[in-house]
């Protein structure tokens, strides 16, 4: 091994209290980086996945015209059909047809606006979690006809319960005059109110003939097993579809909710600011590390530059001391982050309030951090970055150093 | 031949508002192979003079040259490359590097001068041995005694076979017994190699050893005379 190594590598402990503390200090801040990360990333899934569950599924198929006004008669044409195709083309049960239509709805006591959605009873629970956030009474059953599931605050707002009957105007897709009755068999408690308040669900068949949709539906629903699938299955419906109708268009999870990226990178800066804040806080401990040796040893720097070393070769070395300390937290920060972040992944963790939380929303009462190359190396790799980069003010200090002052320097 | 020329240096230092002469108007020439004491009083451009031959400090006029190079024009990167390859230093307080053994004391600035490992290896444990230190190649500074420190000072200076090695009050942390030690070593590698010394002591026992004897006060020469070598003499 060369002695330049071998020099570098027994400065570094010639305070070994001191390179400990340094190297402590970068896996600390590695090991809170993959943690943060991955978890991070593991609430973004969760998040996503939580809010597609509830309304609109990973993909869906609408009339190209449907999600900016949402009129009515911006229709899929054989919408149940559809899905039964598509199930075929994903090779998977989660699709679901369904319709939607705005109406007044009407108690004995009290009348408000309210979405009404046509769903297919047997599909909806497997792309959506509103059917298992029922408080009161059931969801929707395959052969119902006028029942209705409506959200908890619209059913406080009316003051009906279960087994009560609410009346429905409003308009068919044709212009007609739609007006109906259906009785309320569940109530659901979502948990937010804007939800709660404005959502009813009936049978797509009763939805169809009351708004005179005929076969037509709104949307085609496809719950995915994860994120990851979405490209493929837009794809693949893509072309299912293009022989279909040219009126239809295939809208993935980030057209279908915006804001959810919106909201992701907004987290992601404000935690990125506070991860940086971090990273330069170590950088500072590596910088603070590597000028004091290089200011006790100013004398023996001296002497190497009177023996003919020049500047530069010093340089050499300090950022050589540096590189071995800075590889050191890093694979420390690594193994040790990677081991913890591996066991949370298998066994996941909690805190307190979580469980009732998570049975409130019908959610995973524990979290899983994202196991990924990404969130493993992100973090550590800049660390790594920065702290070498601490060590050019040093370094650069060796360049003013003149031998004969430096020789006299205690 | 000359070895070192100076002609007419001078050199000033501030110390507050106080300006120190440390050297003023010195002239001399040193041909290749001699032996030659500095001596005076502390304060008297000793140490000061060393450094301009070394090319570790720059005078503030008049010209300096050793062999056929002018070191007062000299760039520094010239200038640390001239004292790598041409020039050795013996210094008061050793100077080695505490984290590494002898031999990789010594074989250090050979690594810098770009010698293949196999081949520094073994010279270092030559030159080792030629000192006197064979078997302890591997010690630590901290595990050798001052004399053995110096004279593996000593190797490191002469590994690299210059033509001139300066050495600044080599025995002045020595016992007399480690200090004619050290200053025989000097002799012999001044007569078998015919290695330049110029050597700063205010060590009258040192300077029993030169063949030229130089005093300096107040920065200037005030005597330069060939003498008889007649060893280390009783202090």
């Amino acid at each position: 091994m060369s002695v330049n190594w071998v020099l570098a590598w027994r400065n570094l402990w010639r305070h070994s209290r001191r390179t400990w503390l340094t190297v402590a200090a970068m896996v600390f801040c590695n090991v809170l980086l993959v943690f943060m990360i991955s978890l991070q990333l593991g609430s973004y899934q969760v998040m996503i996945n939580n809010s597609l569950a509830m309304v609109t599924g990973h993909l869906q198929v609408q009339h190209r015209d449907f999600l900016g006004d949402q009129r009515i008669r911006d229709s899929v044409p054989a919408a149940a059909q559809l899905a039964e195709q598509l199930r075929t083309t994903l090779k998977l049960e989660s699709v679901s047809a369904r319709g939607q239509a705005f109406a007044l709805a009407s108690s004995e006591e009290r009348s408000f606006g309210v979405l009404i959605a046509g769903v297919q009873p047997q599909t909806e629970a497997l792309v959506s979690s509103f059917p298992g956030l029922v408080s009161q009474g059931r969801y929707l059953q395959p052969g119902d006809s006028d029942a209705i599931v409506i959200g908890a605050v619209l059913a406080r707002n009316l003051k009906v319960d279960l087994g009560d009957e609410l009346t429905f105007l409003g308009s068919g897709r044709d212009g007609s005059f739609a007006a109906a009755i259906a009785t309320v068999v569940g109530i659901v408690d979502t948990g937010i109110n804007d939800l709660d308040r404005g959502v009813a669900q009936v049978p797509l068949g009763w939805f169809q003939e009351t708004f005179a949709m005929g076969d037509h539906g709104h949307a085609v629903v496809a719950r995915l097993p994860s994120l990851d699938a979405v490209p493929a299955a837009v794809a693949d419906v893509r072309g299912q579809i293009m022989g279909h109708s040219e009126e239809l268009r295939v809208l993935d999870w980030d057209a279908l909710q915006p804001g959810l990226r919106q909201a992701i990178q907004s987290d992601l800066v404000s935690n990125g600011f506070m991860y940086a804040v971090l990273v330069v806080l170590v950088a500072f401990s590596v910088l603070n590390t590597q000028l004091m040796s290089v200011l006790e040893r100013t004398r023996e720097f001296g002497v190497m530059l009177a023996l003919g070393m020049s500047p530069g070769r010093l340089a050499r070395l300090v950022a050589m001391e540096t590189l071995l300390m800075a590889l050191m937290g890093l694979a420390l920060g690594l193994l040790l982050g990677a081991l913890l972040i591996w066991y949370l992944a298998v066994f996941g963790f909690t805190y307190p309030g979580m469980e009732e939380m998570a049975a409130r929303f019908n959610m995973d009462d524990r979290m899983y951090p994202q196991v990924s190359l990404p969130a493993l190396v992100w973090g550590p790799l800049t660390v790594f970055c920065f702290t070498l980069l601490a060590a050019v003010y040093p370094a650069l200090r060796l360049f003013r150093l003149q031998p004969v002052s430096a020789m006299r320097a205690v | 031949m000359s070895a070192i020329i100076c002609k007419e240096l001078c050199k000033t230092f501030r110390q507050g508002d106080e300006v120190i002469t440390g050297l003023d108007r010195v002239s001399l020439a040193i041909d290749a192979g001699e032996f030659v004491c500095l001596s005076g009083p502390s304060g008297s451009g000793k140490t000061t003079l060393l450094n301009a031959m070394g090319g570790l400090d720059t005078p503030d006029s008049g010209a300096i040259s050793v062999g056929e190079q002018r070191l007062d024009t000299m760039s520094k990167s010239a200038l640390a490359n001239l004292r790598l390859n041409h020039i050795g230093f013996v210094f008061q307080a050793y100077n080695l590097i505490p984290v590494l053994s002898a031999r990789e004391n010594v074989e250090f600035i050979m690594q810098v001068q770009g010698m293949p490992a196999a081949q520094r290896r073994a010279l270092a444990d030559d030159v080792l041995a030629e000192v006197g230190l064979a078997g302890m190649e591997g010690r630590l500074p901290s595990e050798l005694s001052g004399g053995q420190q110096q004279r593996v000072a000593v190797a490191r200076a002469i590994a690299s076979k210059p033509r001139l090695v300066l050495a600044d009050e080599p025995t002045a942390n020595l016992d007399t017994h480690s200090a004619a030690q050290l200053m025989e070593l000097f002799v012999a590698l001044n007569e078998e190699r015919g290695v330049t010394f110029v050597i700063s002591t205010h060590d009258v026992r040192v300077m029993g050893y030169a063949r030229r004897l130089i005093r300096m006060q107040d920065g200037r020469i005030v005597s330069d005379q060939a003498q008889q070598p007649q060893g280390m003499e009783p202090a």
